[in-house]
């Protein structure tokens, strides 16, 4: 039995005010990171003050390059199954997503994944997505 | 200060509607509050204190006082942490009590869920403003997927397995078999659970909990008033509640605010898990269950399952008597959040008045637990540890 990957309708993200940079990095098929001027860490979400330190942030491209910590897939989605997941990027973060671009049956904890932009409706800018390596 | 022994739960009253179209939110808060005023021996002129939470329409504690009449408050709060809301509402109304600022606080609670046909498949409306949502709702997070990653990552960690988590369904089916107000009354087995319908993986359909319209109230009063009503004691001994998110990216979904919130709670009462005879666990899905127990100290981390396991949760079977109405999995789950049940249930086993074939024997101690939120993103922990007398 497989459960080969077929798109959902993505809605368009709301972009925030301070998210601005990380939409743009997307259209250009970027990652963008926030990193803390203060105390060097990485976070995600990205923030305009640091969680850890309130310490002004900047934005860094990253590798696009994660494991997969956890997920889990809704077979009965309509119109398509999905599986949502959260990736740890090899950057030290993990980010909500989705596993898509491959059979969705075989997703597993632990594997190797890397970023793919996937487009939205209404003109959106693309969110990053990822498929096994 | 400590609140232990500074108040007590004079009424306790769970709304018998599982279905209600034809009332309104409003109407069920108030029957609801209604009913815990007498199986208090109070009246309505008699609350001094207001608590509730995002459930309450309109101006949530502002139209809920209006409505309801509530003419003398000196002290409201309005906490909002999801389900487990109304655990902290009890520990804040000791509070206030204790520091002199109410004498006797109504805690209220009621939704249509069910009328509005909801469930936990579809995206929930949060408005604009998130800090969060332009980096998950596109992703389509919804309640039961985001639950359904904290079982994934137990099972990758632990070796948890699917048939231990059905097993906390079961335990909650054979004690709804015997609550007359109960959604499924039908008892289940771990076949049964298994083979239901996978929903968001690896949780089933017989995983997650009932969708139902209802209410329910909460008194909690001053020590000199509880002694002077007829009701039998039951005072609150030691409370907890903490929050947990996602870290600032350092995501782990291996424990929950219930590490925080438990340890509070047992700090404050001067007890341990071993004290415990009935516990309130949220059961919005099997494994908001397994999670909390291990985080509660009720068992080692990681080893839930075989906790679980066997019937360990079934009264007069087990070790830990939980959900002894059924729970959310199986009686009840109002508005979308369980947690006043929790606490109705834990008052009902300290009285003597659960039903018959699920009362433990001797119950001198409970404790309520809620999770509030979505326990794989963000959540609220609350812990309610309660005393006969």
């Amino acid at each position: 039995m497989s459960m080969i990957f077929q798109a959902n309708p993505i809605p368009a993200p709301i972009i925030e005010p301070g998210t601005e940079a990380y939409f743009d990095g997307a259209r250009l098929g970027q990652l963008m990171l926030k990193y803390c001027k203060s105390c060097n860490k990485p976070h995600f979400y990205p923030r305009t003050l640091c969680p850890f330190c309130f310490g002004e942030t900047e934005w860094k491209q990253a590798s696009g390059k994660g494991t997969i910590y956890s997920c889990s897939v809704m077979p009965r989605a309509t119109p398509n199954p999905y599986c949502i997941a959260y990736v740890a990027l090899d950057e030290g973060v993990t980010m909500m997503t989705q596993i898509v671009d491959c059979d969705l049956e075989t997703v597993q904890i632990g594997q190797k994944v890397s970023v793919v932009f996937k487009p939205t409706t209404e003109d959106g800018p693309p969110v990053p997505m990822f498929k096994p390596v | 200060m400590t609140i232990r022994d500074k108040a007590y739960i004079v009424g306790a009253y769970e709304h018998p509607t599982r279905k209600a179209p034809d009332k309104s939110v409003a109407q069920l808060h108030a029957e609801s509050a209604k009913g815990a005023l007498e199986d208090a021996g109070l009246k309505l002129s008699d609350i001094d204190g207001y608590f509730c939470a995002g459930d309450a329409p309109g101006l949530g504690m502002l139209s809920m006082a209006d409505y309801m009449g509530l003419t003398k408050l000196r002290h409201v709060d309005s906490t909002e942490t999801g389900g487990c809301s109304y655990l902290i509402h009890v520990s804040h109304a000791a509070q206030a009590i204790a520091a002199g600022k109410c004498d006797i606080a109504l805690i209220t609670l009621a939704g249509r869920p069910r009328s509005a046909g909801a469930s936990g498949l579809q995206p929930r409306n949060w408005g604009t403003d998130l800090p969060d949502a332009p980096f998950e709702a596109p992703f389509g997070p919804v309640t039961v997927n985001s639950y359904a990653m904290v079982a994934a990552r137990h099972m990758y960690e632990y070796g948890t397995t699917a048939e231990q988590l059905a097993w906390i369904k079961v335990a909650a089916s054979h004690h709804a078999q015997h609550n007359p107000h109960a959604m499924l009354r039908d008892v289940v087995t771990v076949e049964d659970v298994i083979n239901s319908p996978l929903v968001a993986t690896p949780l089933h359909r017989l995983d997650c909990c009932v969708v139902s319209d209802g209410g329910g109230a909460l008194i909690v009063a001053r020590p000199e008033i509880a002694k002077q009503l007829k009701r039998p004691l039951v005072k609150v001994r030691g409370a907890g509640e903490s929050v947990k998110g996602q870290l600032g990216g350092n995501v782990d979904l291996t424990y929950s605010g219930a590490r925080l919130s438990g340890a509070a709670a047992f700090a404050e009462a001067g007890l341990t898990p071993a004290d415990i005879k009935y516990a309130s666990i949220y059961d919005s899905f099997t494994i908001t269950v397994l999670m909390q127990l291990e985080d509660l100290g009720f068992c080692a981390k990681g080893e839930g399952g075989k906790f679980v396991a066997d019937g360990n949760l079934i009264s007069g079977v087990g070790k830990l008597p939980f959900n002894t109405d059924g729970g959310g999995l199986c009686n009840n789950h109002p508005a979308n959040r369980g947690g006043i049940t929790k606490v109705i249930e834990a008052v009902r086993q300290l009285r003597g008045e659960a039903h018959p074939a699920v009362q433990v024997k001797n119950c001198d101690i409970t404790l309520a637990h809620g999770t509030g939120g979505f326990l794989g993103s963000r959540h609220g922990s609350a812990t309610l540890i309660l005393e006969r007398g």
